[in-house]
C-alpha cells in the first residue's frame, strides 16, 4: 500500500533565500550538472522530497531563452512571494493568505477531471506529483491590480493532465475550481463578502493545451506554500494573476464558454479573456505600467507593461482576429 | 490634568505616524510599501475624522468640556494624515506629473471622490487658527459644515475601491451615518425649542 503523503507547512526560515537558491543552481551548473538524470541523483524525488518535509523537488531547469520557459529578470524573494498574496478564501488583505492558509488541509487532495473526456476520473495527490516530469519555469506574474513579480514555479503542462483524459472532439473549453471548506477557509465565511464561492476559472482549450499553461506543485524547487495555491494549481503567464486559480479541486472540459468568479461579480472590469494589455484600462485603474516587487518608498520599481506580459512571440496567434478591447 | 489629557491624546494620534515611519526605515512594509504606506494613511484619517465627529456627541453624553478643546487638534490629524495619503499617490502613482493626476481625476470617480474630500478638509484646516475663527464670525461654523460632505466622500472613496468584500467600507459608512443622525436630531431638537421658546 501507498504511504499517505504529508505536505508540511513551511516555515519562514526554512524558504529558501533568493541569494542561496541563485547560488545552488550556479553550483549545478558550473559543476557541469545540468543534466536530468545527474539532478535526480542530486534531489530526492518529488513525492519524497513532500514527505519528507519542503525539500527540494526533482525537477529539470528551464533553459535560458526557451521559448519563453525563462526570463533573466531577477526572481522575486521567495518570502515576498509567500507573504504577498491575494487568495480571498483566507481573506482580502494581503497578509490574510499568509496568515491562514495553513488552516487548510492539503493531503489527502484529488482534482476531479470531467465533462467531455473519454476517460473522466481522479488524480491523487500521489499521482499528480509523481505523475508527471516536473520542470522548472521562471515566469513573470502580473496582477490585475498593477504590481507584478518573477516567480521560479517547479511544475509541469496542464496539457499533459489532459491528454490523461482524452477530451472528446466536443471540448471546446476548461472550468477550474478551487477548494471551497468554509471551515478551514475563514474568507470564505465573511458575510460582507459578494464572491459566490466556489472560486471559478476557465480557458479556451487551446489556451489550456498551449506549452507555457502550467500546473505548478512548487516555487523556488521546494513545495508550494499553502498561501501560494498548495498542492497544486494553475499558472497562465500571458493573463492577469487571478486566472491562475490556485488550489485546484476540479477539471471540466465542456463545449460551451464557462462563467468565471470575476466574470460573474464584475463583467465590466474583468472579462474571460484577461489577457495582460497594457492599452486596455481597468475601468478603475490604469494598466499601462505596473510596479514590479519588490518596490521600495525611494524606488517604486515602476515599468511599462507590455503585451501579453512579454510572452507575444508565444501567445499572439492564439487571438488573431479578435477586438482585444472587446474581448478583454 | 487637562493639559495631560490633550497632550496624551497628541502622542495617541502621532503614533501610527510613528509606527509607518520605523516600518518604512526598517523595511517592514513588505514588497510593496506604497500601497501599504496609502492604504494606511487613508484609514487613519478616515477614523480620526470620525473621532472628530464624536466630539460633540460625546461633550453632551459626559459633560466633559475637555472634549471640545481637542476637537481642533483631531481634525488637523484627520487632515494630516490625508495630506500624506495624498502625497503618496502623487509620489507613487502619478509621479508628480500633473497631467498623469488630472488623468487620474477625470477618468476614475474614486480619485475624484478622494480628492474632494481632501479639497474640502483643506479650508477647513487653513482657518483652523483661533483669529482666522474670530475674524470670519459665524461664516466660521458655516464654512466647518463642509467636513459633514468631506466624510461622505471619503467613505464612498473607499467603497468604490472595493473589489469583492463591502464590509469595512460600510462599517464606516455606518458610523458616520450614526454621527450624522445625531446632529440631525439635535438641530431639529434646538429648532423646536427656539420655537417653543417664542411662543
Amino acid at each position: 500500500m501507498r504511504k499517505r503523503l504529508v505536505i508540511p507547512r513551511i516555515a519562514s526560515s526554512e524558504i529558501t533565500s533568493e541569494s542561496a537558491y541563485l547560488k545552488r543552481r550556479d553550483f549545478i551548473r558550473a559543476a557541469g550538472l545540468a543534466a536530468l538524470p545527474t539532478m535526480s541523483a542530486l534531489s530526492p524525488s518529488a513525492g519524497a522530497a513532500v514527505a519528507t518535509g519542503g525539500g527540494p523537488l526533482d525537477y529539470g531547469e528551464a533553459l535560458a531563452g526557451s521559448s519563453g520557459f525563462r526570463t533573466e529578470e531577477p526572481a522575486t524573494p521567495s518570502a515576498d512571494i509567500s507573504a504577498y498574496c491575494n487568495f480571498y478564501e483566507f481573506g482580502t488583505d494581503k497578509g490574510d493568505p499568509a496568515r491562514y492558509a495553513h488552516e487548510m488541509t492539503v493531503d489527502p487532495w484529488s482534482i476531479e477531471v470531467s465533462g467531455s473526456v473519454h476517460k473522466p476520473g481522479k488524480l491523487h495527490l500521489e499521482d499528480i506529483l509523481s505523475g508527471f516530469d516536473l520542470q522548472e519555469r521562471i515566469y513573470r506574474l502580473r496582477c490585475v491590480e498593477a504590481w507584478s513579480m518573477v516567480v521560479p514555479w517547479v511544475g509541469f503542462p496542464l496539457a499533459d493532465l489532459l491528454n490523461r483524459f482524452e477530451p472528446t472532439s466536443e471540448a471546446r473549453y476548461v472550468s477550474f475550481e478551487t477548494l471551497y471548506r468554509r471551515d478551514e477557509m475563514r474568507g470564505t465565511r465573511s458575510f460582507t463578502s459578494t464572491i459566490d464561492w466556489p472560486y471559478r476559472e476557465g480557458l479556451r482549450l487551446d489556451e489550456a493545451m498551449h506549452p507555457l499553461t502550467l500546473m505548478a506543485v512548487g516555487l523556488y524547487g521546494k513545495t508550494l506554500p499553502n498561501q501560494n495555491g498548495a498542492p497544486v494549481r494553475l499558472v497562465i503567464p500571458w493573463k492577469y494573476g487571478f486566472k491562475s486559480i490556485k488550489s485546484v479541486v476540479r477539471i471540466r472540459l465542456t463545449e460551451k464558454q464557462p462563467m468565471t468568479t470575476w466574470q460573474a461579480l464584475a463583467p465590466r472590469e474583468y472579462g474571460f479573456y484577461a489577457n495582460v494589455n497594457p492599452e486596455v484600462d481597468h475601468p478603475r485603474w490604469s494598466q499601462a505600467s505596473e510596479r514590479r516587487l519588490p518596490s521600495s518608498l525611494f524606488r517604486p520599481n515602476r515599468i511599462p507593461t507590455t503585451m501579453f506580459n512579454g510572452y507575444a512571440e508565444q501567445v499572439a496567434h492564439l487571438y488573431q482576429g479578435m477586438d482585444l478591447a472587446r474581448s478583454y | 490634568m487637562e493639559r495631560g489629557i490633550r497632550f496624551g491624546a497628541f502622542i495617541l494620534c502621532l503614533l501610527p505616524f510613528i509606527w509607518v515611519v520605523y516600518a518604512a526605515v526598517v523595511g517592514r512594509l513588505g514588497p510593496d510599501p506604497a500601497e501599504v504606506l496609502m492604504h494606511f494613511t487613508g484609514e487613519w484619517s478616515l477614523r480620526i475624522l470620525a473621532l472628530t465627529l464624536l466630539v460633540s456627541p460625546l461633550r453632551t453624553w459626559t459633560g466633559w468640556s475637555v472634549l471640545m478643546k481637542m476637537r481642533r487638534m483631531l481634525g488637523l490629524f484627520a487632515f494630516f494624515y490625508g495630506c500624506i495619503h495624498f502625497l503618496s499617490f502623487l509620489q507613487f502613482y502619478t509621479g508628480w506629473a500633473p497631467a498623469a493626476l488630472a488623468e487620474e481625476i477625470v477618468e476614475r470617480p474614486y480619485i475624484a471622490l478622494g480628492f474632494g474630500a481632501w479639497a474640502l478638509m483643506l479650508p477647513l484646516a487653513l482657518t483652523s487658527t483661533r483669529a482666522m475663527r474670530r475674524r470670519l464670525g459665524g461664516n466660521w461654523r458655516r464654512l466647518h459644515r463642509l467636513v459633514y460632505p468631506a466624510a461622505v466622500l471619503a467613505c464612498l472613496h473607499l467603497l468604490w475601491q472595493a473589489r469583492s468584500d463591502v464590509g469595512e467600507a460600510l462599517i464606516y459608512f455606518a458610523i458616520f451615518a450614526l454621527l450624522l443622525t445625531w446632529r440631525l436630531k439635535r438641530h431639529r431638537l434646538q429648532q423646536q425649542q427656539s420655537v417653543s421658546a417664542r411662543t
